[in-house]
Parts: structure tokens; C-alpha cells; sequence
């Protein structure tokens, strides 16, 4: 059975298409998430998804039916938000208790699930206070906890960490992984951050300006890109493109070397000189500018003492080189 | 939290021009408060002067009571003013939600029309709204007045509105949608509360108008049972032309309770004025 199945979706706004037929498919009990730079229509394709915007065109299937004409909160759908958006007049029990509420269900019943909720995202401590009382990660918390009351067939996130501080990115993140795994439902992930997506997604959606450029799991799309935009995407220090004859090359127009297939050594095919090195203690980034005139990235693991203005000589596997047509296209 | 440092000198030059702008604010107030407290001879000799036991005298007051229906006027007053804001904000707000939160065509047009009225003055249209009241037998009713008042009201409202509900979260009235919120509670509980600020601003500058306005009421219900506040102390000035007592004591009561209002609603209507510029 599929989850959730997007059929030829566009969406404009006005004349600006801001979706251009979107196909996708998502199993019962995947995790799936949409990355793609600022602006490239993921808040709006999650919002389609939950019915808060209508598609210019093409069909919206959640558990196999049909909801092109379902209201949002008939859909089946829990959704957390960037900004929280919990309800500021209510306090955390009757926020988590509030759809409930809505759909008339009976109050034992909710109480079971505000119990539930509560427990899963420990939320015990704070049932009694507002949202304004709450920390920022307290309050996503509470929003996650919302969504899930409902017992959504399908869970929606719209970049849920990305107003949390780092630390809190990274532990609420494992609690996302965590609650996947617990209650084992669909999830729509939006985020621009690629860590989050690696970690977290069964299933990668690229976007680039509406458009659907690959989907796979992370290490396909990591190892096996289709285009340079999806090799540049993925990875960090994101992949070195340079001019293809610069290594050598007779085929393509662009070559591209992930930052970690560059090895450093007394015999090496490429001359390059040091420019900038980034010791980060685990891991060191060295810069260099070839004779040919490209600067590459590389990563090298562990610690390395070299400095600005030193020779070294680079090589790399030919089996790592990646190779793109003048659009962009991988040739190999 | 460290305090932002301020020269002792700026300090002192602007509570010295705040102070006195007060001061220049307040003096017609004060004159008229201390005057309608004093004898008609004291008034004249020493208008500035504070009253004392000689020179106080309440003949102003009494004159007001005994003359005219000053309570009937007031509760006049209050109930165009109050019906008339209660309409504003609650028309107001709403076309505003709706400008603001729904796409449909001609909603620019829509928003641009309905704040033309803000560039037009009602008063030009007196004549054709008496007509209007005469026809409809609204002529001296207070329903009139409210409703000539709703509709002078309304297109600043809409404007100032509309801004403000721009600013309320999207992903706030998304969340109401999807736990399967009404449009209407979405509306009454969710964003009134958060544009209460604009509200009370728009209330103040509304209540303010409304309260002293002379010329509705003189024109469209002068009777004595729909007599204003203001319409009725202007017919003391009439009467009584040589009276000052009663004209100050009518001026005197008329200012309590705006101040009230005022007092009521301005710690909102400052986060109101404030709003955009803190963000
Ligand atoms: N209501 C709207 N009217 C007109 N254009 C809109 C509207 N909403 C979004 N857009 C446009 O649609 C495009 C996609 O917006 P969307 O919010 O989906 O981007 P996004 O991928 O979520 O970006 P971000 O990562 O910054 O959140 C943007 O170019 C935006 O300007
Ligand atoms: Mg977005």
C-alpha cells in the first residue's frame, strides 16, 4: 500500500510556476525527505500535501484515496511547523489535546493520547504551562507531540530544528530518528540542511526550482549522482568541479572529485600549491590552486601539518572522477 | 541586563521637552478644571487662579444638572460611541482577515477601495445621508449615528488592520487548520488576540473622534432624546451664553470618560504604535 502518491503536480502562483509535475510515491512507514536550496518550493509542495494550499493541477493520494478535495484536518495528517505554532491561548495538555477535541472524540480517549504523547516526548513536567513558559526545544517538543496525538496516517514536518541552536538540533534530531522508529509512520521531512536529510531519510526528494532532480536513499544519491546540482548538494566541503581537461580528461565538460578522494603524496600526477588549511582536529581542509589554475577542496583525515605556499602533489582514483556534459548532465 | 547609558545632559533635555510639552497640553484643561469649580466673578477676575474658599462654587454644576438631561446625554454618548467602535473593529477586523489571509480576484482592487474612504471625508456626503435617514425614518435615532459613524470608521480601520493580520504567522493559523480549527475560530481566537494591539490603537483614534463629533448629531438627530454629550453641552453655550460655569462644568464631565477609555486602552495602543518599530 502507498502512503502517499503525488501524480503530476504543478503549482503556480500567478504566472510563477513554482511546481512543475512533481510524480512521487511513498511506502507505508518510509521516511522521505525533501532538500533543495532556499526557494525551491518545498514549504509549498508540504503544504499541497496537507491541503493548506490547493495544487494547480494533478492528483493527491494519502492511503490510496483521493484528497484533492479533503480539508486539511480530514486528511489524515499531522503537521509540525518551522515556527512551532502552538496554540498561545491554550496550555500544552489542551494544545495536544485540541484535534482531539475538534473531531469529537470521546475524552477518555483523548486523555489516553495526551498521556501517550506526553510520555513519548516527556512532557510530563510541563502539561500545566503555556506555550510562552516553554524553551524553544520544550516548544517543538510540544508541536511534535501534537501532531502525533492525532495518530496521523502521514506526518508532515516543515523544517522543524532549524530555529533550535545546534546542540538542540542535533539531540532533537535523534529524538525524530527515535519517534520514526517507535511508531513506525509515514513521514514528509522538509529541511535545507543536508545533514539532517543523510541521517535521517530512508528516501532523498532533490529539488531545484520546482523541479524533482533525483530520488534515492542517501548513498545513492551521495555515490550515484545524476547531475552536477545533486553531486554540488550532498557532502561537506560539497564536491570540487573544475574544468574537465584540467586532470586530463578528454570526455565532458565539468569534472568532479569529492573533497575526501584527494590524496596528498610525494608522487602524484597534479602539481598543486597549499592556499588556506581549516585544521578542525578530526579532519583537516586544504585548499589548494593546481598549476592548471582550478582550487580544489581537499579532506583529509586526521591532522596534517602543511601550510600556505607548500608544493604538494595530488592524485586521484580514476574511478572517483566524476564527469558532467556542458548542461550538467553525469556522463560518468 | 546593562542598561543603555545615557548622558546626564540628554536625560535632561528630553524630560525638559517632554515636560513641557505637557505642560503646554494640558493648560487649556487645567483651566477649564479649575474655573468650572469657581464663582462666574472669580472666573473673570483671576481666570488663572486656583479656587478658594471664597471663589468655590459648585453653581456650575448644579446649573448643568438642573438644566439639561446631562445623563440622558451622556448615556447618548456612550451608547453611539461604543456601539459605533464595537462595529469598526468587529467589520473592520474582519475584512481585514480577509483581505490578508485569502487569495481571490480583485483583492488588491477590493483593499484599495475600501481604503479610499480614508482620503474622502463622510461630511461631504451630509446631504445625501440625511436624505438617506429621512427616507429610512432613522432621523433622530441613535442608530443613525452609529451608523454613519461605522461607515467613517471602517476604511482606516481595514488599512491599519489588514497590515497587522499580514504579520500574524501563517504557520500559526496552518497549525489551526490542520487540528481542524473553523475559519471563524481560527479568526476570533487565534488572531484577534495577537492583533489586540491594533485593535485598541484603532479603538483610541475612533473613540476620540466619535465622542466630540458635533456636526452627526446636529444634523441628523438633534432631538432631546438623542441629544450627545457634546451636542448637548454646545446648546448650554446657546442658552447660557453668559453662563461660564455651567459651559465649563458640561466641558469638565465630558473629558472623564474619555479618559477612562483611554486609560483602559492605552497600554495596548502604545505596543500598538510600537509595534513596527521594535520588530
Ligand atoms: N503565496 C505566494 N504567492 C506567490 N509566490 C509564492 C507564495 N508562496 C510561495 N511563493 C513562491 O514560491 C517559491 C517556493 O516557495 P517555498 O516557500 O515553497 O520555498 P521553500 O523551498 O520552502 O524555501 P525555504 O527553504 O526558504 O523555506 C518561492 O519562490 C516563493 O517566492
Ligand atoms: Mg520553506
Amino acid at each position: 500500500m502507498s502512503s502517499l502518491r503525488l501524480i503530476n503536480i504543478d503549482k503556480s502562483f500567478g504566472k510563477t510556476a513554482v511546481l512543475k509535475n512533481i510524480n512521487l510515491e511513498v511506502e507505508e512507514g518510509e521516511f522521505v525527505v525533501f532538500v533543495g536550496p532556499s526557494g525551491c518550493g518545498k514549504s509549498t509542495m508540504l503544504r499541497i500535501i496537507a491541503g493548506l494550499e490547493d495544487a494547480t493541477s494533478g492528483t493527491i493520494e494519502i492511503a490510496d484515496q483521493v484528497v484533492n478535495d479533503v480539508p486539511p484536518a480530514k486528511r489524515g495528517i499531522g503537521m509540525v511547523f518551522q515556527s512551532y505554532a502552538l496554540f498561545p491561548h491554550l496550555n500544552v495538555r489542551d494544545n495536544l489535546a485540541l484535534g482531539l477535541k475538534q473531531s469529537k472524540e470521546d475524552k477518555q480517549l483523548i486523555d489516553e493520547r495526551v498521556k501517550e504523547s506526553s510520555r513519548i516526548l516527556h512532557l510530563d513536567p510541563y502539561l500545566e504551562r503555556f506555550p510562552a513558559q516553554l524553551s524553544g526545544g520544550q516548544r517543538q517538543r510540544v508541536a511534535i507531540g501534537r501532531a502525533i496525538a492525532r495518530h496521523p496516517k502521514l506526518f508532515l514536518f516543515d523544517e522543524p530544528l532549524s530555529n533550535l541552536d545546534a546542540a538542540l538540533r542535533m539531540s532533537t534530531r535523534v529524538e525524530i530518528a527515535n519517534l520514526h522508529r517507535q511508531i513506525d509512520t509515514t513521514m514528509i521531512y522538509v529541511t535545507h540542511d543536508q545533514i539532517e536529510a543523510m541521517t535521517l531519510a530512508d528516501r532523498i526528494v532533490v529539488l531545484r526550482d520546482g523541479v524533482v532532480e533525483q530520488v534515492g536513499t542517501p548513498m545513492e544519491l551521495y555515490n550515484n549522482p545524476v547531475n552536477q546540482f545533486v553531486a554540488g548538494f550532498l557532502g561537506l566541503p560539497s564536491m570540487n568541479f573544475l574544468p574537465a581537461e584540467q586532470i586530463g580528461s578528454k570526455q565532458g565538460a565539468t569534472a568532479g572529485i569529492r573533497p575526501e578522494h584527494l590524496v596528498f603524496g610525494e608522487s602524484g600526477p597534479i602539481d598543486a600549491t597549499v592556499v588556506y588549511v581549516e585544521q578542525l582536529g578530526g579532519d583537516t581542509n586544504v585548499i589548494v590552486k593546481l598549476a592548471a589554475g582550478a582550487e580544489l577542496t581537499a579532506r583529509l583525515f586526521g591532522q596534517h601539518k602543511y601550510s600556505v605556499g607548500d608544493k604538494v602533489k595530488v592524485a586521484v582514483d580514476e574511478d572517483n572522477i566524476y564527469l558532467f556534459d556542458a548542461d550538467g548532465k553525469r556522463i560518468r | 541586563m546593562q542598561k543603555v547609558r545615557r548622558s546626564p545632559f540628554n536625560l535632561f533635555a528630553v524630560h525638559a521637552i517632554l515636560i513641557t510639552y505637557t505642560a503646554i497640553a494640558l493648560f487649556p484643561v487645567v483651566v477649564i478644571l479649575i474655573n468650572s469649580f469657581k464663582s462666574r466673578k472669580a472666573i473673570f477676575r483671576d481666570p488663572l487662579g486656583l479656587p478658594d474658599a471664597e471663589s468655590f462654587s459648585l453653581v456650575g454644576y448644579s446649573t448643568v444638572f438642573e438644566q439639561g438631561d446631562f445623563f440622558g446625554y451622556f448615556q447618548n454618548s456612550m451608547i453611539v460611541t461604543v456601539g459605533s467602535l464595537f462595529f469598526i473593529l468587529l467589520f473592520g477586523a474582519m475584512a481585514a482577515f480577509a483581505l490578508a489571509e485569502y487569495r481571490f480576484r480583485g483583492n488588491t482592487l477590493l483593499g484599495l477601495y475600501l481604503a479610499l474612504g480614508i482620503m474622502i471625508p463622510i461630511r461631504i456626503g451630509t446631504v445625501a445621508i440625511l436624505e438617506l435617514m429621512v427616507a429610512t425614518g432613522l432621523v433622530n435615532t441613535l442608530t443613525a449615528l452609529i451608523l454613519v459613524y461605522t461607515a467613517q470608521g471602517l476604511p482606516l480601520a481595514v488599512f491599519i488592520l489588514t497590515e497587522f493580520m499580514r504579520q500574524v504567522s501563517d504557520d500559526l493559523k496552518n497549525a489551526g487548520r490542520v487540528e481542524g480549527l473553523s475559519e471563524y475560530v481560527i479568526f476570533f481566537r487565534l488572531v484577534l488576540p495577537i492583533v489586540r494591539p491594533a485593535l485598541a490603537t484603532v479603538a483610541v483614534f475612533n473613540m476620540i473622534t466619535i465622542w466630540n463629533d458635533l456636526w452627526f448629531p446636529l444634523i441628523l438627530s438633534p432631538s432631546e432624546e438623542t441629544k450627545t454629550l457634546t451636542l448637548g453641552s454646545q446648546v448650554f453655550i446657546g442658552q447660557f451664553v453668559t453662563d461660564w460655569n455651567a459651559v465649563l462644568s458640561a466641558l469638565s464631565m465630558a473629558i472623564l470618560p474619555v479618559l477612562v477609555l483611554y486609560v483602559l486602552f492605552s497600554r495596548q495602543l502604545i505596543r500598538g504604535i510600537t509595534a513596527g518599530a521594535v520588530k
